[in-house]
């Protein structure tokens, strides 16, 4: 499929499921599907460092966090349309992604690894004693019941999350199929071959944090008026790591289609699990879940179906 | 004056004693990263863990914590013993411990820590003896046995170590792994097995670290986090592998935190030792020691 | 002729431990030199520090009328310094030609004013493999070759990137008779086409039909340079090599 032909096709795929999801009566599916599509951003954004250039990225919620955070303060300052507030998060986290990178990608990817889960900390520590944000004690947001055209501001939610979930598995795509994409993949196999081939690894690892960064902020950013009340410790929370993590490593890590398997896997038995049972339990399955596949299943749901395929095909 | 003078060493002094329980959580880690190439960040749950034993025994039978900690070394040494196994078996003699073995011990972090909220739930756990409530004092300097028992045995725990890591066969082995695979195998010891008894020490100091743990403060699953930034922080800064340099950094950074979290408030101190590593890695990663 | 490289007082220290001091030697263009030393004595050190693996702390290395101190090793392989590793490296998750294909997007299409089309890069890259006898394994994966066409496969990539230097470290490690033949004589077809070559090698029959003059290192000096005949019947060679 060529590029503009992918775009097109997946603007009707989110279109159509828009407005099949319009024809559902409940509000709740639209909180729901929104945790989906939200993670459905992060597992793919997390992917497109930690899948194809295999660096492991364990501050997610940082990066998440600091999208959320940067509305609510400029919600303190004046109100601006949810699209605006993307643009911002991303550039933010982004930034904070790019300066991550310099100070730690020219080590072993091991410590780029616990840098960041110290940064998330870090990060953490200065939100709540940052009193303007609310600090420790949280921010309130207010967001009006309804906007015009769609009414419920939810669906508003609904469907700026799903518009950024096909910006991130348009991203994910053109990078794969690009020269970039192929940079990124020799990274991963061999570093130093990779720079003996002429791939000036720093830079390109650089531009894979900075845009991986970038999308994570932007999934955030809307979060403060999902929630309405947001304090550090649930804009933190390591369930945004862990999900993040296994979800790329359930579906497959090698191409986009992995972590949005997994996403879709993973957020939806979790949105069907937390009705029925504690969110303790919840988190607990997607740990296990997150080591059967390492252990099992190195590559994933993609990997064990691509098998499959290939042992039907040889058994012909 | 006087006063800030007085705060400044009363903070110094509870900064050496904090840093030797540092000491004691960072080297398990000294021994799996520093020494054995293993990124273990699920180190901190099992110190966690080790910290629930205790409570444990000494909430049903009374027993000591650092005495339940040390009738529990096998079984935590057993422990890490099991993990390296599925770890060697899965991941690093597929050649895939970076991606996929960092993967597989950030969920065993997160299943245990989860695990003991479903089992014990949020609530902070404590445990009971003798030396948890008096206190020294000399003059401005206060010495509260919590925090001096743990210092003393942690450091009586790190000698031991450095002395078999020097003078057995085994330690010595374990030495050479960390420099060089080809000498062990000339010196015809298998390094998978050689790893396996040094991970499965490196586990096993969490057992006493737990216990330390739950003297000096009440214990919540949850709590582990707070350390993942702090013993990596301290294996870095002390240049991987070197005890002698770990409990320099240790105590560096007990006494940093401590500072901190008098002049400006307990809120900050989780952020010194991220700020630490993070200034260590940027600027000086082969340690305060290194070359 | 012009010297196509020029190491000049290169020095390098691990810590305490010097591995590399004072070296000096030029590469003059077109040249085949051999490089010998025994283990430990600083061949793969200075490798590295040619092509910008690792920073040598003292003197310096022209390539082709400038000075690359300082850059990095990608940039060296765009300006036409290519090696090959001593033990392969291949990019493991991708098939043979998209192992050829990194190098030509990497440098052949990073260079000013050149720029292959899809159809030129599968072109070459068919190109390329054909050049080292592995044009029918295009799709492959490198875990299915063998030794010889693992070290094959990394001259082939080497030799994407339009090299105008190329050095092989111990390309023959571990091959049979035959294979190293295989290997020298392509080679020998590189120096034909006029690509200079710098052979660092073990196998005293390989090094010695192939160079035109030999570089001896031990203990991280030179200790000798010239013609090959000449160099083995030095007593400091002789002495280094039977001492070992």
């Amino acid at each position: 499929m060529r590029a503009p032909t992918f775009w097109l096709v997946a603007s009707l795929v989110g279109a159509a499921f828009f407005g099949l999801s319009l024809l559902v009566p409940n509000q709740y599916y639209f909180q729901a599907g929104y945790v989906v599509l939200q993670y459905i951003v992060l597992a793919t954004a997390w992917n497109i460092l930690g899948g194809y250039t295999g660096y492991v990225n364990f501050g997610v919620a940082a990066f998440f966090a600091l999208g959320a955070y940067s509305s609510v303060a400029l919600y303190k300052l004046a109100p601006l349309p949810i699209p605006v507030l993307v643009l911002i998060g991303g550039a933010v986290s982004g930034v904070v992604g790019l300066g991550m990178g310099y100070l730690t990608l020219r080590l072993r990817g091991a410590f780029f690894s616990i840098a960041t889960l110290a940064m998330a900390v870090v990060m953490q520590t200065l939100i709540t004693n940052w009193d303007y944000v609310g600090g420790s004690r949280g921010a309130y947001i207010l967001r009006p019941a309804q906007v015009p055209i769609l009414g419920n501001y939810i669906v508003y939610l609904f469907l700026v999350m799903l518009i950024l979930s096909v910006i991130a598995i348009g991203v994910a795509r053109s990078i794969e199929r690009s020269r970039l994409g192929f940079g990124f993949a020799s990274i991963r196999d061999d570093e130093q071959a990779a720079e003996a081939a002429g791939v000036p690894t720093l830079r390109l690892k650089l531009v894979a944090t900075t845009l991986s960064g970038a999308l994570m902020g932007m999934a955030g950013a809307p979060l403060p008026y999902y929630v309405t009340y947001l304090d550090p410790s649930s804009g933190f929370s390591l369930s945004y790591a862990v999900n993040s993590i296994a979800m790329p490593l359930i579906g497959g890590m090698t191409n986009w289609i992995g972590p949005l398997v997994g996403a879709l896997f993973l957020g939806t038995i979790q949105q069907l699990a937390t009705v029925t049972i504690s969110s303790a339990l919840n988190l607990l399955i997607v740990g296990l879940l997150l080591v059967g596949f390492v252990v099992v299943a190195p590559n994933g749901i993609v990997g064990l179906v691509e098998r499959l395929i290939a042992a039907a095909r040889n058994r012909r | 004056m006087e006063v800030s003078l007085d705060l400044l060493l009363g903070a110094i002094v509870a900064g050496i004693l904090l840093g030797g329980f540092y000491a004691a959580v960072s080297v398990g880690i000294s021994i799996s990263f520093g020494m054995l190439d293993i990124v273990n960040i699920a180190h901190p749950a099992f110190i966690i863990l080790g910290a629930y034993a205790a409570y444990i025994v000494n909430s049903s039978f009374g027993l000591d914590p650092i005495l339940t900690a040390i009738l529990m070394l096998p079984v935590f040494y057993l422990l890490g013993a099991g993990v390296y196994q599925v770890y060697y078996a899965v991941f690093e003699r597929r050649g895939d411990e970076a991606l996929r073995g960092l993967a597989f011990f950030f969920g065993l972090l997160f299943i245990i820590e989860v695990s003991l909220v479903l089992v014990f739930g949020v609530d902070y756990r404590f445990v009971e003896a003798p030396y948890i409530g008096p206190t020294l004092r000399y003059g401005a300097v206060d010495l509260p046995l919590r925090m001096l028992v743990p210092f003393a045995v942690s450091m009586v725990l790190v000698i031991l170590l450095q002395l078999f890591l020097s003078r057995t066969f085994t330690g010595r082995a374990i030495m050479a792994v960390s420099q060089d695979r080809l000498a062990l195998q000339l010196m015809s010891a298998n390094p998978a097995k050689i790893k396996r008894v040094a991970f499965g020490i490196s586990i096993a100091t969490a057992s006493l670290a737990g216990a330390f743990l739950i003297i000096i403060q009440p214990v919540e699953p949850s709590v582990g986090r707070d350390y993942i930034g702090r013993v990596f922080a301290i294996t870095v800064l002390g240049g991987l592998g070197s005890f002698p340099g770990m409990v320099t950094a240790a105590i560096l950074l007990g006494i940093v935190e401590s500072i901190t979290a008098t002049f400006y408030g307990p809120s900050w101190s989780p952020a010194v030792a991220f700020g630490v590593l993070l200034l260590t890695l940027a600027f000086r990663p082969s340690g305060i020691m290194g070359r | 002729m012009a010297a196509l490289l020029e190491v000049t007082d290169l020095g390098k220290h691990f810590g305490g431990f010097t591995a590399l001091e004072a070296i000096n030697f030029s590469v003059a263009a077109g040249e085949r030199v051999g490089l010998i030393g025994p283990n430990g004595s600083g061949k793969s050190t200075l490798v590295n520090c040619l092509c910008g693996t690792l920073r040598n702390e003292s003197g310096s290395v022209r390539f082709d009328g400038r000075a690359v101190d300082g850059l990095a090793a990608h940039q060296r392989t765009r300006l036409g310094m290519a090696r090959s590793f001593q033990l392969p490296k291949p990019f493991a998750s991708m098939t043979l030609a998209d192992n050829i294909r990194i190098p030509l997007l990497y440098t052949v299409n990073a260079r000013h004013g050149r720029h292959l089309s899809p159809a030129e890069l599968d072109e070459r890259c068919a190109e390329l493999l054909q050049l080292v006898g592995l044009a029918g394994k295009a799709r492959q994966r490198p875990r299915e070759l063998t030794q010889v066409e693992m070290r094959k496969l990394e001259l082939a990539r080497a030799m994407a990137a339009e090299p105008k230097l190329l050095i092989a470290d111990e390309a023959m490690a571990g091959l049979s008779h035959s294979e190293i033949d295989d290997i020298l004589a392509l080679l020998s077809t590189l120096n034909e086409r006029g690509i200079t070559v710098i052979l660092i090698e073990h196998i005293m029959r390989a090094v010695m039909s192939f160079s035109e003059r030999l570089v001896v290192l031990v203990a991280g000096r030179k200790i000798a340079d010239g013609l090959p005949q000449e160099v083995t019947r030095n007593p400091e060679v002789v002495k280094a090599y039977i001492g070992e």
